[in-house]
């Protein structure tokens, strides 16, 4: 084969790689879109799932689930997972402690969720007698996530440019009061972002909470009783009632979310970007 | 000491407390797993425990071959779906692409991220297990497991190829196109071997991620414990097997789930150190050119 045949095959697979990938994007999402937002309304939003094997009813305390989860795991996760972002971008020296919290930082980011769920299962729903209750996922949640806050805080600030600190350090500024005043101030588009990247992870994981939740489908009223996310939701809906409707009109909700999640996320880094660049 | 003293060094103690955390979880992970999977592997003897080919809780018998098994074949069936696809991909991205296709292409990839894996489930479930039901069996199969699972893993083979395929150094590129090689000849014959060690990084944290999925895979797998003889045959993942019993499991047969767990932690601690390794590899070798 000439080299010019060769290139002509090789643009053909090549191109053949991008088309399949959008493909795959675009039949998910406009398939679950199309299968699920006839069965939409705001009656179904706002409607409580009666809890039968038909599935009738709606999604109302799914979303309550999700939202409280959100609430909960997000002010547990905080304090911590910036912190340790601050102590790496600031603090860290090139020693061994820093290295042994880096090795753990990836190796957390690889656990499977699955993973998690029995050791927040073990710990939290058995050992600790939360039981299963928002607030057994939400701590489960809060170690799948650290990871992924610290990362994001980490790059966040050390994206700030070196002569913010030397400008503040200059003026008589203690290290806090610099990184307090200064550097997080111009970090927090990133860290942001950060924080709306983990909340999506808390709106898509299943596994983790299928084991330390419990499901149950009426309205949360504590952090100790049971509950269901979305995702859940539309897990039980798909294998346990077979109600595949409103499966779907779950996953569109689903849908809908992450895209807006997404482009929230591409929007505010994109200005931040501009910001830092132009800065 | 005035005041600012005491709050710089409080603010720094706390931050390291907050950076230990991760530490101190991953420990904790480890020991719980372990802790509550020991009087299994006690019970039943490490080798039996994974090679033995019967699962069967009422009767006392754990083998987790079968999963073992499972999850393999559907990571294999995955992966060779997704190989070329994500690394025709990554090419299109790093090399072919202009600046605007790729400003729509990697939104898409993120998007492909984030779709829950029940929503995966839920579309392989529709569209994938009734197809594969029309070449034969019940449709619940590896193969349906494996069509699912390469959508979910090529985002990870797409990025990290598309990285290290961008980190090969320039010069590389005019001095092969310099010597008169077509575009393809110097993305085959120098960018593609010279990224090597960061393709192999990207395909083996596709894989971690394949092994650890969860609820796609118990959605369109079957979940039934055989060792499957065909890519038709419906099988069971070490995630699956977890996630299916945990709720109801008591005694021997609890513990000998959080053994599989145990073996789980253990294959994807494997192939991370593999992936860190590649991509250390990768980057040294780009700094040494």
């Amino acid at each position: 084969m000439s080299p010019k045949t060769v290139q002509k095959i090789a643009n053909v697979f090549v191109w053949g790689g991008g088309v399949i990938t959008i493909a795959i994007l675009l039949g998910i999402i406009l398939y679950v879109l199309i299968q699920g937002v006839p069965s939409l309304s705001l009656e179904f939003l706002i409607t409580p799932p009666k809890g039968g094997l038909g599935g009738e009813g709606g999604i109302s305390t799914a979303i309550v689930g999700t939202l409280y989860l959100l609430g909960v795991t997000l002010a547990i996760l905080l304090v911590p997972g910036i912190g340790a972002g601050i102590y790496l971008a600031e603090y860290a020296r090139d020693n061994r402690f820093t290295r042994i919290i880096r090795y753990a930082v990836e190796t957390l980011a690889g656990v499977p969720s699955i993973v998690f769920g029995l050791f927040g299962f073990a710990l939290f729903v058995t050992s600790l007698h939360f039981n299963f209750s928002i607030l057994s996922g939400a701590l489960t949640l809060v170690c799948l996530l650290l990871p992924t806050l610290i990362r994001t805080t980490e790059e966040a600030v050390r994206t700030v440019p070196r002569s913010y600190r030397e400008g503040a350090l200059a003026m008589g500024a203690s290290k806090w009061q610099t990184i307090r005043h200064v550097v997080l101030p111009a970090a927090m588009p990133g860290i942001i972002t950060g924080i709306i990247l983990c909340a999506g992870r808390i709106v898509e994981e299943t596994a983790c909470l299928y084991v330390t939740m419990g499901g149950s489908s009426a309205m949360p009223t504590s952090l100790f009783s049971g509950g269901r996310t979305l995702s859940l939701h539309l897990f039980y809906l798909a294998m346990e009632t077979r109600a595949f409707d409103k499966a779907m009109a779950t996953g569109a909700v689903l849908i809908i979310i992450i895209i807006s999640v997404n482009a929230l996320t591409n929007w505010l880094s994109q200005r931040y970007q501009r910001k830092i660049r132009g800065g | 000491m005035t005041s600012h003293v005491i709050i710089d060094r409080t603010a720094k103690y706390v931050t390291i407390i907050c950076a230990s955390a991760s530490f101190v979880i991953l420990g904790a992970i480890f020991v719980f797993t372990l802790r509550e999977g020991l009087p299994a592997f006690q019970a039943i003897g490490v080798i039996d425990f994974l090679f033995g080919t019967e699962w069967r809780p009422g009767q006392e018998m754990f083998g987790i071959l079968p999963m073992i098994l499972g999850s393999l074949l559907v990571t294999l069936g995955a992966m060779i779906l997704a190989i070329p696809i994500g690394i025709a991909c990554a090419i299109l991205l790093a090399e072919v692409a202009s600046y605007r296709m790729r400003q729509i292409f990697r939104p898409a990839v993120e998007l492909l991220v984030g779709i829950p894996s029940v929503v995966y489930g839920l579309v392989g479930l529709m569209l994938i297990v009734p197809a594969v039901r029309q070449i034969g069996g019940t449709g619940f199969s590896i193969l349906a497991a494996s069509i699912v699972l390469m959508a979910m893993v090529l985002p990870t083979v797409i990025s990290i190829s598309e990285d290290s395929l961008r980190a090969v150094p320039r010069g590389y590129k005019e001095a092969a196109l310099a010597m008169g090689s077509t575009d393809w000849q110097w993305i085959w014959h120098v960018q593609l071997p010279a990224a090597r060690s960061g393709i192999v990084a990207g395909i083996v944290l596709g894989m971690g991620r394949a092994i650890g999925e969860t609820m796609a895979m118990i959605m369109v797998i079957g979940n039934s414990v055989v060792i499957p003889d065909s890519i038709l045959s419906s099988a069971r993942t070490l995630t699956g097997n977890i996630a299916v019993e945990i709720m109801y499991a008591a005694g021997i047969h609890r513990s000998a789930l959080f053994s599989t767990g145990v073996i789980l932690f253990l294959i994807i601690l494997a192939l991370n150190t593999v992936a860190t390794f590649a991509l250390k590899r990768g980057l040294k070798a780009h700094h040494v050119a």
